[in-house]
């Protein structure tokens, strides 16, 4: 399989705090791949930076083509959906508004109501709540909103940052049964953000752990996952 | 009694002007976050255009659409070349640079058609209407436009691809951007639309007012006070708001004694305290839901 998105000597800022010193991660297409790290490791910033949110110099490619300088707008022409941190839910419209957002961008208008429906397949409490306004679902229906309302556009890629946040583990098992399911039906590749290594590394068939803006430790997610020193040295679990 | 339903009607017909002015503020609100202080000299200059087609023998109803795409464009314009290079920067600085559009669109407003009071066509006639002598037939029409365009910014807001952008860029930037909605395009086009509402308040205006640079000053107060009133958020509230103003003022001034004529704009001015500290949403405006 080929490489989908290729990371390379990416450094990233806030003012003057450097945040990312020359990261490199590679995702190949058509696998799950999770990046695990602790709290202000520098994932959130990773993804961000794919998406120009953040300011960066090295190189972002994908497929071969340079995302680097790409206004944020741009990044779904790609292919390429984001779902941010806190879930970026548009909390003052309806779950349906919310779900047209998500495909906002395509042309082919007439294959998004069909696409909603499949979305209410995917996840039937949408459906229930089609006319709520989304910022009175629970924090488990809000991470399903945003993931679907990102599948919405057909995407290639995937980037989730930490979706397991704030919910309950029943929600989260849920939830990562459907990402496998998306990855593996729609063919969607998959870049998950972690604070859940456990869990991440079920789903993933290629972990990369960071630490303080740097990968410290790539491979194979089964054998990450199989060895204790890594998991009790960086995963702490 | 009919005292009470005469003033009642002729506070409508007041109402109707505030109401227009009350939407472009509202609209350009829903854009920015900010109040745009300018907004009405912004739609004074819009009639101002209107006047000079018309002195250059374009038909009246030539110059309403022709206006309209000026203003459109001019507003686009305005934001681009002013409001979009001050970016992110603190709400003070946003409010200088309204009150410097504010006194340069006064300022070329008077120097190119000067400061003399002008009158203004209206394309619906001065008769009374339907027999009453208290709403002309200018008034009723004004009151319908109102309630037309109303109508059509809601279809535009609720049903079409470009009004929900525009609400999810208002709502939230980031996510909005990151659906691969143009944030930046977006404000552009809320300046546009404001401006082209408040060229066709201008012109409803101004045949009551008549047409100076000065025309604006206490309809913008009124304006705002609508919007606040109605809930700065929606819409439909700024309209109402605007006939509740009109018919509000109308009433303080018949049966309060003192009030009378000249006290009629300071109390716009406390309905606006008034509504901020007991009803901040407005009375339309809506209350969202928010999880935390």
């Amino acid at each position: 399989m080929s490489t989908m998105l290729a990371i390379k000597e990416l450094r990233s800022y806030y003012g003057q705090v450097q945040a990312l010193h020359g990261l490199e991660l590679s995702i190949r297409e058509g696998a799950v791949t999770t990046l695990l790290g602790a709290n202000g490791a520098g994932k959130t910033t990773t993804i961000r930076a794919v998406c120009n949110m953040v300011r960066s110099t090295g190189s972002i490619e994908f497929e071969g083509k340079s995302l680097m300088g790409r206004p944020t707008e741009s990044i779904v022409q790609y292919g390429i959906a984001h779902v941010p941190q806190g879930r970026g839910t548009f909390t003052t419209m309806t779950v349906e508004e919310n779900l047209q957002l998500g495909a906002i961008t395509r042309k082919d208008i007439k294959a998004i109501g069909a696409d909603i429906e499949k979305m209410y397949a995917y996840f039937p409490v949408l459906k229930q709540r089609h006319t709520q306004q989304a910022g009175t679902l629970s924090g488990g229906e809000q991470q399903m909103l945003a993931v679907a309302r990102a599948l919405m556009l057909r995407p290639r890629l995937m980037l989730l940052d930490e979706p397991s946040f704030g919910l309950a583990p029943l929600v989260v098992r849920d939830l990562f049964g459907i990402l496998r399911k998306i990855n593996q039906e729609d063919k969607v590749t998959i870049l998950v953000v972690e604070q859940n290594a456990q869990l991440a590394l079920e789903l993933a068939e290629t972990a990369f752990v960071i630490e303080t803006g740097r990968i410290v430790m790539s491979g194979d997610a089964k054998e990450i996952a199989n060895n204790e020193d890594i998991r009790k040295s960086y995963l702490g679990y | 009694m009919e005292l009470f339903v005469n003033q009642v009607l002729a506070g409508i017909s007041t109402g109707a002007i505030y109401a227009c002015m009350a939407l472009a503020v509202v609209m350009i609100y829903q854009a920015i976050d900010h109040l745009n202080f300018a907004q009405g000299e912004m739609a004074m200059f819009s009639t101002f255009i209107a006047y000079q087609l018309m002195q250059w023998g374009v038909p009246y109803w030539w110059t309403f659409p022709l206006t309209l795409i000026i203003s459109f464009a001019g507003g686009i314009a305005i934001e681009r070349a002013l409001f979009k290079p001050l970016g992110n920067a603190p709400v003070l600085v946003h409010v200088a640079g309204f009150i410097a559009l504010f006194a340069i669109l006064n300022s070329v407003a008077g120097l190119t058609w000067d400061w003399t009071i002008k009158q203004f066509p209206t394309p619906f006639g001065n008769a009374p209407f339907l027999g009453s002598q208290l709403i002309s037939t200018h008034q009723a029409g004004m009151i319908g436009i109102t309630f037309i365009l109303l109508i059509l910014l809601f279809v535009f807001f609720r049903f079409t691809r470009v009004g929900l952008a525009m609400r999810a860029a208002a709502a939230l930037p980031e996510s909005a951007k990151l659906v691969g909605i143009n944030v930046s395009w977006m404000i552009a086009l809320g300046w546009g639309m404001a401006s082209g509402i408040g060229a066709i308040a201008g012109i409803l205006i101004a045949p009551v007012v008549f047409l100076e640079p000065n025309m604006m000053g206490g309809v913008l107060v009124y304006g705002f006070a609508s919007a606040v009133l109605g809930g700065l958020t929606s819409p439909f509230g700024a309209v109402m708001g605007g006939f509740l103003v009109g018919v509000f003022e109308n009433l303080v001034g018949t049966y309060i004694p003192g009030v009378g004529n000249e006290l009629k704009l300071p109390i716009a001015l406390a309905l606006i305290v008034t509504v901020l500290v007991l009803k901040p949403g407005g009375l339309f405006g809506r209350a969202y839901v928010q999880r935390v």
